[in-house]
């Protein structure tokens, strides 16, 4: 029968696993965002990011990222960088667009190390930035990363 | 990159229709942090660049790290000019270029 003690005994023990999902971002990532934004302030969310929740392996995890843009000379996105939060290198890749890509949207596939938040930042013509993130539960993380 | 990309287009489109370009490169991505049996590091050799023009004007480019899985595949768009070929070229670490070039059946 279990009593109040061992109640105890297992929410003390929950609290010692670690957070299942993000986790703490690394140091290297917090600094390539910082050098990415310089001094701006990114604007929350707007960056349309399809990951799956969880990935059995994380040597091939598919993605695809968008902006809801006009893509006209006047109001464009010109670039999409995709951050790992936990990765050995935080900066995965940087997608650049122009008129003529017609709609800022990529498809790609990338490597996660762990399970970890997957960070996207735009940057639009007028200088805004745009920031969301993803959470990715990883089973088995990508080996050599 | 032993074999071509492969590259996927519509069959054809139209003046101003935004048409999504598939493509598939063959390469390890090796990331640099991986060592062999020895212990030694296995150097970096990723595709780090990937561009594509319109007749001579810049479509769409990407800056790729080791965080890009192996056979890095890209899907991106293009809004149809008009009549042409679309030039796509990956450079990787080991300095290999691979230029190839398709025609759009604009229609």
């Amino acid at each position: 029968m279990l009593g109040a003690g061992a109640v105890t005994l297992v929410a003390a023990f929950l609290r010692t696993i670690p957070e299942a999902s993000a986790g703490e971002k690394s140091a290297q990532f917090k600094a390539t965002l910082k050098a990415l934004l310089d001094d701006a302030k990114p604007v929350s969310g707007g960056i349309e990011m399809n990951f799956p929740e969880a990935v059995e392996n994380g040597d091939y995890v598919p993605l695809s990222l968008a902006v809801e843009s006009p893509m006209t000379e006047e109001n464009h996105v010109k670039a999409i960088h995709l951050l790992s939060t936990a990765n050995p290198r935080a900066d995965v890749a940087t997608y650049h667009f122009t008129l003529l890509s017609g709609k800022a949207r990529v498809t790609s596939r990338m490597r996660l190390a762990r399970t970890q938040e997957v960070i996207a930042i735009a940057e639009l013509s007028d200088g805004t930035f745009l920031m969301s993130g993803r959470n990715v539960d990883v089973k088995i993380g990508g080996c050599g990363i | 990159m032993k074999k071509p990309p492969r590259i996927k287009i519509p069959e054809s489109a139209k003046v101003g229709e935004v048409i999504e370009i598939k493509t598939l490169a063959t390469h390890i991505m090796e990331t640099g942090n991986r060592k062999d049996a020895s212990g030694k590091t296995i150097a970096r050799d990723i595709i780090h660049t990937f561009t594509a023009t319109f007749e001579g004007r810049l479509v769409f480019s990407a800056d790729l790290g080791p965080g890009i899985a192996a056979n890095p595949y890209i899907g991106f768009y293009l809004k149809v000019p008009g009549p042409g070929a679309i030039e796509m070229t990956w450079l990787d670490d080991s300095g290999a270029k691979v230029v190839e070039t398709v025609a759009l059946n604009v229609v």
